[in-house]
């Protein structure tokens, strides 16, 4: 399989890299060694770490950072900024139309049942538009690349995308280690990120709030795995990290508990699930959450940002259907596309699927961070069997796609610098309009020829330049 | 700010402060147990854990108080809500949660305490004497406290930061006071022998204040001189007057800032009068351990009504 290395064609480097080639020639083993040893004391100092899931270990465990940035020339990002953004507005239209009439489904393009009977489907906010008619304030699209001009988004994130704290600080890592890159390229800031954010957060104050509205984030707590974002995010922007219980709610309002008293708040960037939000609404069981929140949130008198029921957008089987959803409401050809999905739900679709399964890559319909998935091509003979036996039990449960030829970029390895695998993270954000600062999350995978690039699995991140016109 | 926020705030530096109590708690009975034990009192190990109410936790886990399972309970042992080892994770776990509250520099220094501690505890033990464990929770304290103290914005979160340091202090100062006074004299006959007058100094000595008292008094070390130094006089870092003068002006300070006095301020005024206004003589008088009581009830109290007014968020 041919795939596409986003620095070199055969012995020439591709334009936007060009510098880049006697940045690399000029370092020294040495002193690579010594800006590693820098970069990830400074990781370590500013306490950005990842804890992995099921595995234990040492939570203070930081995500692989490589040095070697990954790089968009301006026209490039133009056009995949375009289709980002044609993706989130079609995206929200989906989620307001799904919890109003219904018309996609009226006219046949989405089947019902897929939406309806979805497990993210909230029948709790039926009815309900929240304000300026975002659900999913903050989309993350991943994307993985090809070819020079082929792009495929992999998933979409309409709940609470995470990362964009490693997409901040590489940034200011790569420019206090190597300003003189920053000097020869015209890069892009990514810094106005937390404003835009801000202003985004506020844009969509609820109609009961009159003055400057008050935002939080609300986190699950410092033993979750992105409690760090959370905290910077809140620091950068400059309003209060809080948790559930310094929410309570009183009469038609939301407030935080502080130590003047009770403080109205106006908008909240939640961080924690929709079964988290309201014990009286979602899980009776839960010792999470703010009774009553939603309530408050339905009579206008709170905006939750994601809104409660935007996961059913992102599902897996819905995602075969956001093109239809670019064309049905806003009359577009999409130019991002999808990558062809099946789905072994369908009958016809599983078929090929079990015949090919050696070739494919299969995922778990509500599954995420690179758990519970086979990547074909990738896996012994055993291990093809033993999923098949999963997907037969269960077939609904599973989409397969083909394999990509993932692009790669050079890394910086043991040996020293060899292509490896990546994907893209953006951050499309929207309020009363839609922006997106020019860059991402790029995510490697640092395993010689392996196309997982989840932190989970051993994946590092990058720093992602765009570069100016 | 977020009433979580200043409660987080507030236990940094009550941990901080009790990590560095108990550091000096060990070193106090380190020394008084290279006394020759010819006087036929109770083991001083066991009074010191008597004084500081963890005596019924150590003897479930270790039995008889030997010097060596003593340093584990005090300083290694995280079942020990107390421990350094305790305090220190619990200090920079609150810090952690309250990352934005704080400077880099405090982070810092919290932070470097804790991973300097994982590393001490991978030592194998017989290379770690008593001596330098100690020193390195003073020093490790000094620095949370100076970074504090150099780099924080002198809000509210600094006055609830303050305000759990002379809580803590306050109350450390009466425990160590009365371990001397009460567990370890449990005989009159023992007041004013020379084995007195050593336990005395030893407790100086550990509250760093030996030389600074000599600087102030001068002469023989006697009980009345002491207990001045350590209840009365405002020039002590540690004496009780200097805590709860600490109390009311950072309690004033929030007060002020939030335009609002509760019944945390008078409280904490109330305990400032108490000690302002008595003498060495009363207190004897009195008896320094009712004294000393007393003082530790009434504190506890006024921690009571500012987790009521400030830290709990129930305030309407």
């Amino acid at each position: 399989m041919a795939q596409f290395n986003e620095m070199y064609q055969g012995t020439e480097v591709r334009a936007p890299y060009g510098r880049l080639q006697d940045w690399v020639a000029a370092m020294p083993q040495e002193l690579r060694s010594l800006k590693q040893a820098e970069a990830e004391a400074l990781f370590r100092r500013i306490g950005i770490t990842f804890a992995v899931y099921g595995e234990g270990g040492d939570p203070d465990r930081l995500i692989p950072f490589d040095m070697f940035p990954r790089v968009f020339a301006a026209a490039e990002w133009a056009r995949l900024e375009k289709g980002i953004k044609q993706r989130a507005r079609a995206l929200n239209a989906f989620l307001v139309d799904v919890y109003g009439r219904g018309e996609i489904i009226r006219a046949g393009r989405i089947p019902g049942r897929l939406v309806y009977q979805n497990e993210a489907y909230e029948k709790a906010v039926v009815g309900f538009v929240p304000p300026k008619g975002v659900y999913s304030h903050i989309v993350g699209i991943d994307i993985v690349r090809t070819g020079p001009d082929q792009f495929y988004v992999l998933e979409d994130n309409c709940r609470t995308p995470s990362g964009v704290s490693y997409m901040l600080e590489s940034r200011e890592i790569m420019m206090r280690m190597f300003p003189v890159l920053f000097r020869e390229n015209r890069i892009e800031p990514v810094d106005g990120y937390s404003e835009k954010l801000r202003r985004t957060l506020a844009s969509v104050a609820p109609k009961k709030c009159k003055g400057e509205p008050t935002v939080v984030i609300l986190t699950p707590g410092h033993f979750n795995s992105a409690y760090y974002e959370h905290s910077l995010l809140a620091d950068l922007m400059g309003v209060e990290l809080v948790e559930g219980q310094d929410l309570f709610v009183d009469g038609e309002y939301c407030y935080m508990r502080t130590t003047e008293g009770p403080r109205r708040v106006d908008v909240i960037y939640r961080r924690i699930d929709d079964a988290y939000l309201d014990p009286l609404c979602f899980r009776p069981d839960s010792m999470l959450g703010i009774p009553g929140l939603m309530d408050v949130y339905r009579s206008g008198g709170v905006t939750i940002c994601s809104a409660p029921g935007a996961g059913v957008a992102d599902d897996k089987a819905i995602y075969t259907y956001v093109p239809d959803m670019v064309r049905f409401y806003l009359g577009e050809e999409p130019i991002l596309q999808n990558v062809p999905t099946w789905q072994c739900g369908k009958t016809e679709d599983l078929a090929y699927v079990l015949e090919k399964l050696p070739e494919l890559v299969v995922k778990e319909v509500h599954g995420s961070g690179g758990y519970g998935m086979l990547v074909g091509p990738k896996s012994s003979r055993e291990e093809v069997e033993r999923f098949r036996a999963k997907i037969v039990e269960d077939p609904g449960n599973y989409i397969a796609q083909p394999t990509l030829a993932l692009s790669t970029v050079p890394t910086f390895v043991e040996e020293g610098v060899a292509p490896r695998h990546v994907d893209l993270r953006p951050y499309c954000l929207v309020g009363d309009r839609i922006e997106l600062v020019p860059g991402g999350l790029t995510r490697v995978a640092l395993k010689e020829g392996s196309l997982v690039v989840n932190s989970s699995q051993g994946g590092g991140v990058k720093d992602t330049w765009v570069l100016a016109e | 700010m977020l009433s979580r926020t200043a409660d987080n705030l507030y236990w940094i530096a009550r941990y901080m402060e009790r990590a560095d109590t108990v550091a000096r708690l060990l070193e106090v009975g380190s020394r008084i147990s290279l006394l020759p034990s010819a006087h036929g009192y109770r083991s001083e190990w066991d009074s010191l854990l008597q004084a500081t109410g963890m005596a019924a936790a150590f003897a479930q886990k270790y039995g008889d108080p030997v010097q060596r399972n003593i340093e584990s309970f005090l300083f290694f042992d995280r079942d020990n809500p107390s421990s350094v080892a305790s305090c220190i994770t619990a200090a920079r776990e609150n810090g952690r949660i309250v990352r934005t509250a704080l400077t880099s520099q405090v982070w810092d220094a919290l932070n470097t305490a804790f991973q300097e501690l994982k590393a001490l505890e991978r030592e194998e033990r017989s290379r770690v004497d008593l001596g330098r464990l100690t020193d390195w929770v003073t020093r490790h304290a000094a620095m949370v406290r100076g970074a504090i103290d150099a780099t924080l914005l002198r809000d509210d979160g600094f006055n609830f930061l303050n305000i759990g340091y002379y809580l803590e202090r306050g109350d450390s100062t009466a425990r160590l006071m009365d371990v001397k006074y009460y567990v370890l004299l449990p005989r009159l006959e023992f007041v004013g022998s020379g084995l007195d007058n050593y336990q005395w100094s030893t407790l100086l000595r550990a509250m760093g204040a030996q030389r600074a008292f000599h600087w102030a008094y001068g002469g023989e070390v006697t009980a009345a001189k002491i207990a001045d130094f350590l209840i009365l006089n405002p020039q002590s870092p540690r004496s009780l007057a200097t805590c709860s003068a600490g109390l009311v002006n950072h309690l004033g300070r929030v007060a002020k800032a939030y335009g609002r006095e509760t019944e945390a301020q008078a409280k904490a005024r109330a305990l400032l009068a108490e000690v302002e206004g008595t003498t060495v003589d009363a207190i004897f008088d009195e008896g320094l351990h009712e004294y000393l009581t007393r003082y530790i009830r009434d504190a506890a109290d006024l921690a009571l009504a500012i987790n009521e007014a400030y830290l709990s968020g129930e305030m309407r």
